[in-house]
């Protein structure tokens, strides 16, 4: 049962590090933000599997009767930071879009020697 | 049993993962990260977390993966260039990876009861929320008014982001200098998605209002119904062309939206100094202190599916508008 | 009556798991783009309706059972739709069928 349970946080390290890669590794400045969007929901991952009490429910009165509920807190932070995220990926597109109207590449290496010009 | 369910989902979320990072074609690399999203959102539903399931669902499989083609559309579909030191990041990634999984086994069991992270404040909250609140909702409730000040700065930072991609792709041609026959049509020559979409979109409409006024009494709020607002006007704007979606909500009422919602958040804080309480005190909106904070969450939530609705149209016609 | 309907949304959920794994298959192991989008139409088609009428009978008569109609009537209106426009896109970009399709339904030599 407990190695059940470890699989979540395992599966949230591997996400994190695959987003990782893709922002460290990976040239083009799109598939950049594509690994930052997948490292944010590792995160997400990580605060919810925090949050989930053994035979709870979501953390909603039901109409009579008393029920246990998983912790509501993480799901608000996370609430929010999806929507935060979803507002810094905007942003971000929106500079690649410019960038590649200025420079006429998005692959990192091509902007530094255009830059370096 | 379920957890099984979990594990199942979870490893095709890897599996996803690796796809996403391996394809160069970027257009494959959103698609799949839409089906990641949705893995995702499966995933919390199965943590018993319905609000962030519902989010991101719409926020994550449905806007995003709009805006990331809206960008596609403007850049390149493919990715050139090999990666760059693969040796070098593979191993600091993995190395990270192995430290993170080790320090996993110091965490709490999996679902207890006990453990810190559900016994600090959360009963705190679970215990009051009928008490002073009387909504069914505890998520709503702690969003909008126990943690209402952090919901406030969401607020303005998605208000930010949306001036800050008008500022960055603003400048596209106007509306309307164009000769007609150059206007974007749409799918107007294809009549299934025209006829079908003109069917759905007043229904999604109406789940949208649904989700938005529902947000006390079950999964559902201003965020998500924000993000299905402007899922339904991006549909009519796919299937009817651009400018007719432009003549449906013109620009100035975009930007309207986009100001009105944080205004309409700060307007009832500052009521509240008004009326006698603290900033963003709803109970003294009313002469019963629980109807004041019912009906201070309703109007903080109405003023954030305004504004998120705001804020996604704006930046998709500022994608869609560039290319022109 | 109530291990009849159990037994019978078992049945239903099971048959609708074996459409959805045997429209996966074909998706996999068709040759073009066109016939993995008509393999891939069973899981639209009988995985939903199924999956959908077993959950429906496990959910006895109650507001999930008209959610879950509304559910199943938007996926029987959209996919379809989806998959015109994705075969309408794919054919305007220039996709062939596969050249060993026969225009007169018998089999290739």
């Amino acid at each position: 049962m407990e190695l059940l349970g470890l699989y979540h946080y395992w599966v949230f390290a591997i996400l994190l590090m695959i987003g990782f890669y893709a922002v460290v590794a990976k040239r083009n400045l799109i598939k950049k933000l594509i690994g930052l969007s997948l490292f944010q929901a590792a995160v997400f991952l990580l605060y919810i599997t925090m949050g989930k009490v053994d035979d709870g429910t979501a953390p909603i009165f039901p109409e009579a009767g008393a029920v246990v509920f998983s912790n509501p807190l993480p799901q608000v932070l996370i609430l929010t930071a999806i929507v935060v995220g979803i507002s810094t990926t905007a942003l971000g597109l929106g500079i690649v879009v410019r960038i590649k109207e200025e420079y006429g590449t998005i692959e990192e290496h091509e902007i530094q020697e255009i830059d370096e010009r | 049993m379920i957890v099984i369910f979990g594990i199942f989902l979870l490893t095709l979320l890897v599996i996803t993962a690796i796809a996403i990072v391996r394809t160069d074609n970027l257009f494959v690399a959103v698609m799949l990260m839409g089906i990641a999203s949705l893995l995702i959102a499966a995933n919390f539903f199965l943590l018993d977390a319905a609000d962030v399931a519902l989010t991101e669902a719409a926020v994550g499989a449905g806007i995003s993966t709009v805006l990331f083609l809206g960008a596609l559309a403007l850049t390149s579909e493919r990715e050139r260039s090999k990666s760059s030191n693969r040796l070098l990041s593979f191993t600091v990634v993995a190395a990270a990876a192995l430290i993170l999984i080790y320090a996993t086994f110091d965490k709490p069991r999996f679902g207890d009861p006990e453990a810190p992270a559900q016994t600090h404040v959360a009963p705190w909250y679970l215990e009051k929320t009928p008490e002073y609140i009387g909504i069914p909702n505890v998520v709503t409730a702690v969003l909008g008014s126990f943690r209402g000040y952090d919901t406030l700065g969401e607020v303005f930072v998605v208000f930010t982001a949306g001036i800050g991609v008008l500022f960055l792709l603003g400048g596209g041609k106007p509306a309307g200098t164009l000769p007609p026959e150059q206007e974007n049509e749409g799918l107007r020559h294809h009549l299934i998605p025209r006829v079908v979409g003109r069917v759905l979109i007043p229904f999604i409409l109406l789940f949208g209002l649904y989700v938005q006024f529902h947000g006390e009494y079950g999964p559902g709020g201003g965020f998500q119904a924000g993000a299905i607002f402007a899922a339904a006007i991006i549909l009519y704007a796919l299937v009817e062309g651009e400018q007719r979606a432009l003549s449906v909500l013109p620009e100035s009422v975009l930007l309207g939206m986009m100001a009105f919602g944080p205004l309409l958040y700060g307007a009832v804080g500052i009521a509240g100094i008004v009326l006698g309480g603290n900033f963003l005190d709803y109970s003294v909106l009313s002469s019963d202190p629980v109807k004041g904070q019912q009906l201070g969450i309703l109007l903080i939530e109405a003023g954030v599916g305004i504004s998120v609705t705001g804020v996604l149209l704006a930046v998709f016609h500022a994608f869609a508008a560039r290319g022109r | 009556m109530a291990t009849l309907l159990d037994t019978l949304s078992w049945v239903l959920l099971t048959l609708g798991g074996i459409s959805v794994l045997i429209g996966g298959i074909g998706a996999l192991r068709m040759p073009d783009l066109y016939t993995r989008m008509h393999a891939a139409s069973v899981t639209d088609s009988m995985g939903a309706i199924l999956v959908l009428i077993g959950i429906m009978l496990q959910a006895g008569w109650s507001l999930a059972t008209i959610k879950l109609v509304a559910i199943l009537l938007f996926l029987l209106l959209t996919s379809p739709t989806s998959s015109n426009a994705l075969a309408s896109a794919a054919l305007l970009a220039g996709t062939r069928p596969f050249a060993e399709t026969r225009q007169d339904g018998k089999a290739p030599e």
